[in-house]
This record gives structure tokens, sequence and C-alpha cells, in this order.
């Protein structure tokens, strides 16, 4: 009998310590949150950025463990325009589920992870999204001898989706408003619905077109999978810094634009050297810091644009190595276009 | 001979100073105890002030109010009517139902699993307790999310998808009858409906609805309190005469007729499962990460209550068995009738523990997809809400309150089951 209680009682005693733990570090989270993070990242000489688990050409470690992709970039050009080292970063790999504690807890300076600016991620989650670095859309995936051709067509399908993700919503929109029936399958990470999808344990895969085509370049036989013509959401995936620090949401928002800015204007990694000497056009002369001084209004030096770009070359390079139609990924620019050449991509001035 | 030190000193209460806080034994543990509670509600009020103070510096605020949100999320294993317009409240309370449903079948089929493997491991075979012991220890030196984990995986690799089960050149068949599938989606049965059911309308003539199964469920309530009092009128019979009537027919047919009965009347028809689209439709879905989950939890869990079982059934006195022995008891009436009823007073108080842990660990069920409330509540609707520490709060409310009534039922049935002394 006084055993049981016992056990009881050492129930009892786990819950409340793990309450209190929960307590602690709820009440740690809001002192580490209205820090200054530029002073913090300048101290520890480091940037810790948040990135996937592992998506290829976005962000993976390739054979020596050095993290690579798209998303990875933009972690690198401002640790360069920040610490003027393009190695010093700390990359932290989160989940769908763990990325905004991490952000929000202060484990990470910046979050470079497929992230969708939403309006509850950005007003109700406090955080603050610095730009889009890649226009997406929800996409589905599914092997080619199933004969589908429409998404319209998955009545009854079963679905394989990573929980936690905006994708999980609109899938229940998409298949509610076209009135059809699905069996969901909530899945933690992509390469674990992958592994399902690719055991049959799933007819569909779906989520972000990019994160499709690139899961597929992996695949044995890429060509056996076909990605269906619907694009049932809008997903502008971008770099985003919590609420609250806007100098630092500025760094990371301006080293975006100052990427995107550079192809538009031309300056590439090959002639970046030489225009940064000085050119007879006031803007590039402005973003690599040979007038003004833009970069001291940020509290960084004049070359840090010029750092940011000198890591990769400018957005058009970064997108052409790591996801671009010579890659393995083969993403066309389509949404992804400067504005000039009829796409989204498009920054502000700088002036 | 007495001496005023000797008196009792609440007989004379004037007598009582303050330095005898601390230097009588009779009220220095009260002392104590005064002082630790106090520290331990000052603390708390610190952490909790610190939290408050912290979240609202942060423009967050403790609100449950998102519970009434529409949720906009599926849910594959709905016990309850759920859709994506339902509340985040509703899904969390289908989570609920679908962590108490796996809880309960594991916490049965590990009572089970654990009382065969308990039983066998002390068996003179030495084949047979060898394979126990080998069963016991593989089975509880591995994590249970590692089970979880295999069992699933060998189930979506090993079993045919519902794709094999198509076309002239199917490389899958359905079994008994063309009438279960196995799939590495789950297993698909036939379902009963009712053809008079009382759900029945003119669009939907066939279909099953609460009330038929009441009906179902009063007839087996009829025919267990009859057979109750016909073992007791054998029983009876027995102490009076020393005959006991052969009443197994009339237990058969008094258990068979009213559900016979009760069926035909509502006209049961089984609703078989077929292949259509993409998937079976039709019937009942046992879903894959139902089963895992569920084998898992039992396989895991049994390994334990198996160690338990022995240890119950060791601290019986061989007396006991042999005494048994020796009024002619065969083997198998000894374990049931003697020795298995002592040893559950041993058993059950850490079965208890084996059932608060089945409860909990069912909440690993993300690793195979399967929603329960730490699915639901505690994964999609606090990432879509962002309201981690509400979500966290009642989460823990959940199993606490489900823990203490799982021992709170448990004790009751310990209570019943321990020796009575008088």
């Amino acid at each position: 009998m006084n055993r049981q209680m016992a056990e009881t009682q050492e129930e009892v005693k786990m819950k409340k310590t793990v309450f209190l733990g929960a307590l602690a570090v709820a009440a740690v989270t809001g002192g580490v949150a209205s820090a200054a993070t530029l002073d913090d990242v300048k101290a520890r000489g480091k940037l810790n950025c948040g990135v996937t688990t592992g998506v290829p050409g976005f962000a993976e470690p390739d054979a020596n463990g050095v993290w690579q992709g798209f998303d990875v970039a933009v972690c690198r050009a401002v640790a360069a325009a920040v610490l003027s080292d393009p190695t010093a970063v700390e990359f932290v790999p989160t989940t769908g589920k763990t990325r905004f504690t991490a952000l929000a807890s202060g484990e990470i300076d910046m979050l470079a992870r497929n992230t969708t600016w939403t309006f509850s991620r950005d007003v109700d989650l406090k955080f603050e999204f610095t730009g889009v670095n890649y226009y997406d859309g929800q996409g589905f995936m599914v092997p080619a001898d199933l004969g589908v051709s429409s998404a319209k067509d998955l009545d009854g399908a079963t679905v394989c989706i990573q929980t936690g993700t905006t994708t999980e919503l609109n899938l229940a929109d998409f298949f509610r408003s076209n009135n059809i029936s699905y069996e969901p399958v909530p899945i933690e990470t992509g390469a674990e619905a992958v592994q399902q999808y690719n055991a049959g344990a799933c007819d569909v895969y779906t989520t972000d077109a990019s994160a499709l085509a690139a899961q597929r370049a992996n695949f044995e036989d890429p060509t056996a999978h076909v990605i269906l013509p619907e694009i049932i959401s809008k997903e502008p995936l971008g770099p985003l810094v919590r609420h609250g620090d806007h100098e630092w949401g500025d760094i990371v928002r301006w080293t975006l634009n100052a990427l995107i800015t550079a192809e538009e204007l031309g300056v590439t990694s090959v002639n970046l050297e030489e225009l940064a000497a000085g050119t007879n056009n006031p803007e590039i002369n402005r973003l690599l810091g040979t007038e003004g001084d833009l970069g001291g209004m940020l509290g960084l030096d004049k070359d840090w644009a010029e750092r940011a770009i000198g890591v990769a070359g400018n957005y058009g390079e970064v997108f052409e190595t790591n996801i671009g139609e010579n890659t393995p990924i083969g993403l066309a620019r389509g949404l992804n276009a400067q504005w000039t050449d009829g796409g989204l991509i498009y920054s502000p001035p700088f002036r | 001979m007495t001496t005023l030190a000797d008196q009792p000193i609440s007989a004379s209460g004037s007598s009582f100073k303050l330095s005898m806080l601390l230097n009588d034994t009779r009220y220095r543990s009260l002392t104590f105890q005064f002082i630790a509670l106090v520290a331990i509600i000052a603390f708390m009020a610190f952490v909790g002030g610190n939290l408050v103070r912290n979240l609202a510096e942060a423009g967050l605020n403790i609100s449950y109010a998102f519970l009434g949100e529409p949720a906009g999320y599926d849910i594959n294993q709905r016990p309850i009517e759920y859709d994506s317009t339902s509340s985040h409240g509703r899904a969390a309370v289908v989570g609920l139902l679908n962590t108490l449903i796996v809880a309960f079948l594991a916490c049965i089929t590990a009572t089970v699993f654990g009382v065969i493997a308990g039983v066998l491991r002390l068996s003179n075979n030495w084949i047979v307790s060898k394979i126990m012991s080998i069963y016991v220890e593989i089975f509880r030196n591995v994590p249970v999310l590692i089970w979880i984990l295999i069992i699933f995986s060998v189930m979506i690799n090993a079993l045919p998808g519902p794709r094999d089960f198509r076309g002239e050149d199917a490389t899958a068949s359905m079994s008994f009858f063309d009438t279960f599938a196995f799939t590495n989606r789950g297993v698909f049965a036939p379902a009963p409906e009712f053809t008079n059911s009382f759900g029945s309308t003119a669009e939907l003539p066939v279909t099953t609805t609460g009330m038929d199964w009441l009906l179902v469920i009063a007839a087996l309530l009829l025919s267990w309190f009859v057979a109750r009092a016909v073992a007791n009128w054998a029983t009876r019979t027995q102490e009076a005469t020393g005959n006991r009537p052969t009443t197994w027919y009339i237990t058969l047919a008094i258990w068979v007729v009213p559900v016979v009965a009760v069926l035909l009347f509502l006209g049961l028809t089984w609703n078989v499962p077929e292949l259509k689209g993409f998937n079976f439709r039709g019937g009942m879905q046992l879903r894959g990460s139902l089963i895992a989950l569920w084998f898992a939890l039992s396989i895991y869990t049994g390994a334990f209550i198996a160690e338990n079982v022995r240890a119950g059934i060791l601290a019986i006195s061989k007396g006991q068995t042999e005494a048994a022995g020796a009024l002619g008891l065969r083997p198998n009436r000894i374990m049931s009738l003697v020795v298995l009823p002592q040893a559950l007073r041993v058993i059950i108080p850490p079965l208890i523990s084996q059932y608060l842990n089945i409860t909990k660990n069912s909440s690993l069920a993300i690793a195979v997809g399967y929603m329960d409330v730490t699915g639901t509540l505690g994964g999609i609707t606090l990432l879509q809400t962002g309201r981690a520490i509400e979500t966290i709060l009642l989460l823990m409310l959940f199993y606490l309150t489900v823990s203490l009534l799982i021992s709170f039922f448990m004790n009751i049935f310990n209570n019943r089951m321990k020796l009575k002394e008088r």
C-alpha cells in the first residue's frame, strides 16, 4: 500500500519538477529577447543561425561536414558583414517544431529555414521577417505510375505532411474547398516523410515545391515521380529575427537586400574587387561603401556589403550554385527572377 | 517520584518558551516543516512572478482563448466527429481520446503478455523458460522509442501497399475469404452495420448509431446477470447435494440467444472493405500507427510486468503449492486457484506503475504519426498558435489527471485483492 502511494507521489513530484523547469525556461526567455543581438554576436565572435535538419540545396552539410546551401548562404553573408568572417557561423539544425522556440528563446540569432512569412507568425508569434529570399508555393509529388495528373484527382489518397508547418493547414483548406477527402499522415521531419513515401505508406508527399524538387533529386530514380501542376498556396520564404531588436533586424534585412541589389546592378564575385575601388555608378558606390556611409548607419563599417557579396557572389550566383538549373535540384528562376526580368525579387534602393 | 519537569507541558500551558521551538523535540519538527513550507511558497512566488513579469515584458499574456478558434488541420483517427473547421479545444479532445484508446489497449495486452511470460519463465521446461528470459531481457533493455520505430518500419516495409492489391497481376490479395486486408497503412476489417438501425433514414438506410450499440450492450448485461444467477444456483446445488449440475449449455444459450435476437432485430450486415481509388474504403481501419504504437508499448511493458508476475509467484511459499498438490489439485489448477490469487497482492502495486508508464510513454506517438494529445494539443496546436506555456500546462494537467485516476482505481482494486486481516 505504502509502496504505490510512494509511486504516485513520485509521479506528482516529477510533474512538479517539469513544471518548474518550464517556468524557469520561460522566465529566462523574456530576459534574453530584449538584449542587443549585435553586441551579443560580436562578443561571442560567432553567429548562431537556425537552419533545417537537411534539405538538399537549401541547407545540408556536405561530405566534409561543412554546411552548404541557399539558406546557409544568407547566414554566411550576415556573418561576413558583421564579423568579417563567413565561417564564423554556428549552424543550429531545427525542425518545424523547434525553430520558433529556438529563435524566441535566443538560442539562435536568426532563422534561415524555408520559413513562410505569415501574418500570425509576424504579428502573434512576435517575429520580424526581414525579406523574402525564395517565393515558393505548396505542391504535390506522386509516383508517376499512379497516373495522376491533377491534385483534384487525389480523392481518398493518403498524404504525408510535415507536422507543424503551414502546409498542413493549406492541405486541409485545399481538400475542403474541393470537396474531396484524404487521410493525413503527420510526420516530424522531411527525411522521415520521404522514407514513408518511398515505402508506399502514403500516396502523396506534399510540401513546398522547391523542397519537393530538392528531395526528388536525391531519389534513386527521380523520373519515377512527378510533381503535380497545382500550386495551392503562396509560400514566401525568408530569414527572420525576433521582434524588438530593430537594429539587428535591419542588418539581416539589408544584407539580403545587398545580395539582391548586387545582382540587379551587375556586381558579381568576379568584378567585385574592381568595382569596390570606385565606379561612376553612385548606387554601386553607395552599396560597396566608396560613397556615403550606409554601413555606419547600420552600426557596421563601410565594407560590410562588399564582404557579404564576397562570400558566394550576388543573389543570382547563390541561386545558380545551390538550386539553379545546372544543379541536381534544377529549379528555374521563375518568380525568383529579378523584377527587371519579370520576377518578384526586388530590393528597395540603397540610398 | 514525580518532579515538575516530568509533568506534561500541555497541562500547564504557561511554561511554553520561545526557545522550545528549536530545543524541544516535540516542537522542533513542526518548526522546520513550517520553515520549509514558507521557503517553498516564497520560491514558487518568485518563479511565478518572474514568469509573469518576463512574459509581460515580451508582450505575451497567458490566455486560453485559442481553444475556441478553428483548428484548421485534419486528424486521421477521429473517435468523435471532427474536421478542420472544428476548434482547437475539440482537436485536443480528439487527441486525448486517442491517447486513452492506445493506453487502454496497451494496458490490457501488456498484462496478458506479462502474465504469460512471467508464468512461463518459471516453467520447468528449460527451453520455454529460457525463451521467456530472452524476451524479457531483450525488450526491457532497449528504449521503447526504438521498439516503436522498429515495429513501424518493419510494418510499412514488409506489408504490401494498397496499390499491390490492384489489377490482374496483383502481388497481394485479401485474407479470410476476401474480408480482411493487411496493408502497410493498417488493417482493414469488415464493420458491422444495421439495416434496421435507430439512425436509419430514407437517404441512409444502412448505418450504425450509439443507440444500436447500447441495445447490444444491454442484452449482454442481461445475459451476465442471468448467467451469474445460474452459476449461483449451481453452487448452491453443489453445496446441498455434493454434485454440481452441468450448466455449460445453459450458460452458452444465455449468452448467445439475447445478443443474436437483438442483432437480428437490428438487421446486422457487414460492410466489407473494398479497394477504391487509392485506398480501401468501407469497413473499419486499424491504422498502422496505432498498431505499431500499441504493439510496441504492450511488448515493452509486458517484459516489465513479466518480472513483477515472476516476483509475485516466487513470493508465495512453496508450502502452498505442495499443500494444494497434496489435496490432489492438478498443476494448472494450483496456479490459477492457489498461487496466482495470493501472488496478486504482490503483483498489483508495481503493476500500477507499469500502467502509468504505458500512459506516459504513449506520448511518443508522434514518432509514428499517431495523433495523440501530445500530437494535437502539444504539437500542431502549439505550433499554429504559438501558445507554448498554455498548451504545455494543459498537457501536464491532462497527464497528471489521467495518471492519478489510474492510480485511484487500481488502488481500489488493490484494496479488494489485499489480504483481509481480521
